[in-house]
């Protein structure tokens, strides 16, 4: 208890204002009361900076305005559709389940704000340091994926259901090369947790989990179905995917989550791949804060910029590309564990320079062994109808 | 890790009941509800409710590795099966065995009571144990993970190998059976 007070020092001050006036237990309760209450709302505060950000950026990348009437730069537009989605007809179907119809958007938003609880966003500002951190962010986002199928089921329309079956389908293929893509991280730091990992980190682990940083970044696109795997709610095929039925701030709370959830997996990039809060010069929160907005950019930048797949393709790159690739980077990364256990700082460029060896060879071989197999190709109807043989 | 002694305290006991009576609740309903798919969001809650239970014993690892794999893999798999099956709203059928069924049952929650009540169960700030070994079980409870990582890879080693063997066979498997011909 005091080493944790010790190590934190946003937790210790607010722990010493209340235990002042009440006994600890509740100075305790109080302290994470109000640190939860701030992680929440400052959550929500830069999901809409990512809203207003996203919306003018893509606007941007299309050669168009982007809103810009509803305050100064259109910065209050975010605020003008919160209001509006809340006066919105809430709407159950007829069939629908209603207990899970209603539960769904519910247990869709809590997992984003659980995992939020391990980053930490500052030096010694955090609310709490699990030694298992990087599982339980991993184990928590799984709960999204059970919110998903109960929306998608609930609902008792077929678009819902299969957008819900799609997004099993994605999300639970994508959590394994997220999972293993981690275990290079964990081989290096040596930690699961969050504030070990961001001080156990001489360079930024990008420079030495190149390969890792790749599958991660692209399960994290998929997890957070953003635009290349977006096709859980493609709407040229689906309508509006799992949340076709929902409307008013039910839905609302769906997008609230999806866009918080791009917010919370950019912290947890941050934190994990490039050195989290550290920085010179400026305050560790602001240096967090820029590297957030940076990775956010990037999020934004490839929506701009990608199509989106098709289901198969994306079951495809998970099973084919990013698992293998997420293998070559355990083993090379164990080796090097082994060769050099305590690594100087030659040792440590040494392994740079291999990984991202690794990193060239690896892609190149798999973009020639693999790259036939995933180019776009016919369904397989039609395959026949065009070169004139029945199929 | 909670601190020692505080195993004793309000907070503890009621977090331990709220968490005992969830569990227990959405065991019961598992069993009860007559449609499947909320049987399953069921199992869910009561896999939470373990998560929970761990977390309480000190043992942070096993609630995230239960959260990992049986809250985000095996239940997802266990509904999505359900999805793909067809006539699945009407529920469960009654069974024949049902009077049958009855004697395992009693016997296992017999067994369960006699071997909760009869085991003393110890405490940590009550057994008498020297310093060193107090500071050791303090390091041990106090992160778990590499030490049942160590275990599973040495002492443990050919089970674990056992398992890894029979994970990769169950793969080729499954692959050889979803192989278009």
């Amino acid at each position: 208890m005091e080493s944790f007070l010790e190590r934190n020092s946003f937790f210790s001050h607010l722990y010493r204002f209340f235990d002042a006036a009440t006994p600890s237990w509740l100075a305790y309760l109080l302290a994470a009361s109000v640190i939860v209450f701030v992680l929440v709302n400052g959550l929500m505060l830069f999901t809409m900076a990512l809203i207003y950000m996203e919306r003018r950026l893509i606007g941007r990348f299309q050669v168009r305005l982007g809103p810009n009437r509803v305050g100064p730069f259109g910065l209050l537009q975010p605020v003008a559709d919160a209001i509006k989605i809340l006066f919105k007809e809430d709407l159950v179907p007829v069939g629908a389940d209603r207990i899970t119809f209603n539960l769904a958007p519910v247990l869709f938003i809590f997992p984003v704000f659980l995992s939020l609880a391990v980053v930490p966003f500052g030096e010694r500002y955090f609310l709490a340091d699990l030694n298992v951190a990087v599982l339980f962010i991993m184990g928590v986002s799984g709960l999204s994926t059970i919110a998903i199928l109960m929306a998608g089921w609930s609902s008792a329309n077929r678009y819902a259901m299969f957008g819900a079956v799609r997004a099993v389908a994605q999300l639970i293929s994508y959590e394994v090369p997220m999972v293993l893509s981690l275990v290079g991280v964990l081989l290096l730091v040596g930690s699961m947790s969050m504030v070990t990992i961001v001080e156990g980190q001489r360079l930024p682990l990008i420079l030495l989990q190149p390969l890792g940083f790749l599958v991660f970044f692209m399960a994290a696109l998929a997890e957070l179905n953003r635009t290349p795997f977006d096709l859980v709610e493609a709407e040229s095929e689906l309508v509006a995917g799992y949340h076709t039925e929902y409307s008013g701030m039910k839905f609302g709370m769906f997008m609230l989550a999806e866009f918080a959830a791009s917010v919370v997996s950019s912290a947890i990039i941050v934190t994990v791949f490039f050195k989290g809060w550290e920085g010179p010069l400026l305050p560790s929160h602001l240096w967090f804060v820029i590297k957030l907005f940076v990775v956010l950019f990037v999020l934004i930048w490839i929506r701009a910029t990608l199509p989106r797949l098709r289901i198969d393709q994306i079951m495809a790159f998970a099973w084919k590309v990013l698992f293998p690739l997420s293998l070559v980077n355990i083993a090379a990364t164990a080796v090097e564990v082994l060769l050099w256990p305590q690594p100087t700082t030659a040792q440590i460029w040494a392994m740079v320079g291999i990984n991202w060896g690794v990193t060239f060879v690896s892609l190149a071989l798999w973009s020639w062994l693999m790259g036939p197999t995933l180019r776009p190709n016919m369904p397989q109807l039609l395959r026949g109808a065009t070169t004139g043989k029945a199929a | 890790m909670i601190p020692a002694g505080a195993e004793t305290s309000a907070m503890f006991n009621l977090a331990w009941w709220l968490l005992a009576i969830e569990t227990v609740f959405a065991a019961i309903l598992v069993i009860r509800l007559r449609d499947i798919f909320k049987a399953a969001l069921a199992l869910v809650a009561f896999f939470l409710g373990v998560v929970g239970l761990f977390v309480l014993l000190n043992a942070e690892f096993l609630a995230a590795v239960q959260l990992l794999i049986y809250v985000g893999a095996i239940s997802i798999l266990l509904v999505f099966t359900i999805l793909l099956t067809r006539d699945v709203q009407g529920g469960n059928t009654s069974s024949r065995f049902r009077g049958l069924a009855m004697v395992p049952v009693l016997f296992l929650v017999s067994v369960v009571i006699f071997v909760a009540t009869t085991t003393d169960w110890p405490l940590l700030q009550e057994a008498a144990l020297l310093p060193p070994v107090q500071e050791k079980v303090a390091e041990v409870f106090g992160n778990s993970a590499p030490w049942i990582g160590g275990l599973l890879v040495r002492e443990f080693v050919l089970p674990f190998e056992a398992v890894s063997l029979l994970l990769v066979a169950a793969l080729v498997g499954a692959i050889a059976l979803a192989r278009e011909p």
